[in-house]
């Protein structure tokens, strides 16, 4: 079990509310990771959830019971930090004995957990060593076996990939995922990246400046944003938002398109410009479109054996059913 | 990247510092031993010629020596001690954020700033003196007889007095090596179920070990030698004279040149086998 739902919760430093009134409900099993951009809160939410932060005010549940001054080891959560935090003066085997060791298991039930974690994680052949004679993807395996022997209700991670190299990063994000689908537990994942965000969550929750923008699956998120931020934030390349003149065609304030929806023809369209950069990845291409007349410059994403050089003229044809279209107040018009 | 030439280059020009320091230690040490195998008596006679091994004989089978060795071992132990554990406790309190967190911690720093000279006569006039003294009026606050601390607690005294001198520089390094802790570390124990006894048992005190050790080292360099302290307060007597306090009276007040060199040669080959002895136990800290 491994249901939190949060009621009313603020958080203020000082004079500076960092959260304002939030409510939101984390089911059992869900795969929640909240996403957006840096310093906007998601830290403080997450330790807020871990009972590391006192909440200002608002309370908060734990599987229907009241959790809100339950210091943070009653709560049955488990967290893995942005720099590990591992305990560097202990072997890995001693690290992830930790927290059994605190809650005085027997020794038995101990080295069956550490070994069945350090099967699951690929660490049988390091437990002897330190922390610090370990590699990055170590260390967070390390940091996530310290997390699984405890068994919680939910774990909690806190940008636990940002410190690999983008190999290794893809691969753990296979790992947490397929970790997640094994044991069916409730996980709460930050990020700053909505790759991350889109590949792993069940349920994503977009937060600005501590309010939330957005709560849903990623398709969801990708097919109908709620307001220009999400529109902007999610997906990648970046959805092109097209203000003025054009935008009024549509009768909005802004509209969106994202590049993936910009059909490349050989001549007319809706729009013709000339290519700015031409980013080949090989199975696609982005092109940067300046001079269409529009003020912004328009992305596009096409197939890769698309062989338009920079200065080249390019006609491009939105896909009209699938441009989004926002209020003067950045609101979705449906 | 250093080549063959850029290295024997950097030799050549280490070289003179390597000489001046190597002449700094050598002489005074060899002049040191040239004297501990002579009769020297400055005042009765002068330089007598050789004494062979003489010297080294009647200074160690004088009776005053094993108690001073163990007069040594105790100042050093009991101030190591009192400076660690109180050094650790004030490093977690001064680590703690607090009204007036500047001044205080200058406050602690101070007594490291007095001379062991000023601050023995402080201790004796003003806070051990069993007429005058703070503790004496104390004492008296609660109906007992005032403690005559120098004579009757003298080593504890002592203790006492060279602690206080020590345990600003014990807070001072320690204190940076509880800084430099991880919060995360200590949160993610705090989740793992550990309680603050076990948090400071299995997270801080391991991050300190190496703090402790280079206190407990530097310490006993200069703790080996204190000398004002006790010449200033109790002269030697009342179980206080230490290796160093034996090699003075030995040297100025009987004037024997010969048996102090050669007392001077056991502290030096005390301080080694201290030195060994603590290498061995705390020094594989260090490594890592
Ligand atoms: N302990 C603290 N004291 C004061 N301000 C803080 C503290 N922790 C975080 N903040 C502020 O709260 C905001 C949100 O921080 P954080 O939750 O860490 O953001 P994120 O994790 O989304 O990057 C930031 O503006 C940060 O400066
Ligand atoms: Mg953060």
């Amino acid at each position: 079990m491994g249901q939190i739902t949060l009621k009313q919760v603020t958080k203020k430093f000082g004079d500076v509310e960092v959260i304002p009134p939030l409510d939101l409900t984390i089911h059992d099993g869900e795969f929640t990771v909240f996403v957006g951009p840096s310093g906007c809160g998601k830290s403080t939410l997450l330790r807020l959830i871990a009972g590391l932060e006192d909440m200002t005010s608002g309370s908060m549940d734990i599987d229907g019971m009241d959790a809100t001054s339950v210091p943070p080891s009653k709560r049955g959560l488990a967290m893995v930090f942005q720099s590990y935090a591992l305990y560097p003066h202990m072997s890995v085997r001693k690290n992830i004995a930790f927290p059994m060791r605190m809650a005085g298991m027997d020794q038995a039930e101990q080295d069956k957990r550490i070994e069945q974690a350090a099967a699951a994680l690929n660490l049988t052949d390091y437990l002897d060593r330190k922390p610090g004679q370990l590699s990055g993807g170590q260390r967070q395996r390390v940091a996530i076996g310290r997390a699984i022997v405890r068994e919680p209700s939910a774990f909690l991670f806190d940008e636990p990939l940002s410190n690999l190299d983008a190999a290794l990063r893809v691969g753990m994000r296979l790992e947490i995922s397929e970790m997640h689908k094994r044991l069916n537990t409730t996980m709460i994942y930050v990020t700053h990246d909505q790759v991350e965000a889109m590949t792993m969550a069940d349920k994503i929750v977009v937060l600005r400046a501590g309010v939330i923008e957005q709560v849903g699956s990623p398709l969801e998120l990708y097919h109908s944003p709620r307001n220009v931020f999400v529109a902007g934030f999610i997906g990648s390349p970046k959805m092109n938002l097209i203000e003025g003149e054009e935008a009024a065609k549509h009768s909005a304030a802004s509209i969106g398109v994202r590049p993936e929806h910009i059909d490349v023809v050989e001549s007319g369209g809706m729009w013709t410009g000339t290519v700015g950069v031409a980013e080949h990845l090989g199975s696609d291409t982005f092109f940067h479109v300046h001079e269409t007349g529009l003020a912004e410059t328009i992305t596009v994403r096409t197939e890769g054996d698309i062989m338009l050089k920079h200065g080249d003229t390019i006609h491009l044809n939105p896909r009209v059913d699938l441009i989004h279209r926002f209020d003067a107040q950045g609101l979705r018009i449906e | 990247m250093a080549t063959q030439h850029s290295r024997s280059a950097a030799r050549l020009m280490m070289a003179p510092a390597v000489v001046l320091l190597l002449g700094w230690m050598l002489v005074p040490l060899v002049m040191t031993l040239w004297f501990s195998f002579r009769n020297y008596l400055p005042l009765r006679g002068g330089d007598l010629g050789w004494a062979g091994f003489d010297n080294y004989v009647r200074f160690i089978n004088s009776s005053s020596f094993w108690p001073s060795v163990s007069t040594t071992l105790i100042i050093v132990g009991g101030v190591l001690a009192i400076t660690i554990v109180f050094g650790v406790l004030l490093a977690l309190l001064l680590d703690q954020p607090m009204w007036g967190q500047g001044i205080v911690r200058i406050l602690v720093i101070a007594p490291f700033f007095v001379m062991p000279t000023v601050s023995a006569l402080v201790w004796k006039n003003m806070f051990m003196d069993p007429v005058n003294g703070l503790f004496a009026h104390l004492w008296k606050f609660f109906g007992a007889a005032p403690v005559e601390w120098l004579s009757q607690a003298s080593l504890t005294s002592i203790i006492i007095i060279v602690s206080w001198q020590w345990l600003p520089f014990a807070t001072l390094i320690l204190l940076t090596a509880v800084q430099s802790l991880d919060g995360e570390q200590l949160e993610a124990s705090e989740m793992d179920g550990a309680k603050p006894l076990q948090r400071f048992g299995f997270i801080i005190l391991p991050h300190l070990s190496r703090a402790i050790t280079i206190v407990v080292l530097i310490q006993t360099i200069f703790l080996l030698s204190i000398f004002a302290e006790i010449f200033v307060t109790t002269g030697g007597s009342f179980g206080t004279r230490t290796l160093t306090y034996l090699i003075f009276q030995r040297v100025l007040e009987s004037q024997n040149i010969g048996l102090g060199s050669a007392g001077g040669i056991y502290a030096v080959i005390l301080a080694n086998i201290i030195a060994i002895f603590l290498m061995r136990i705390v020094g594989k800290n260090l490594d890592a």
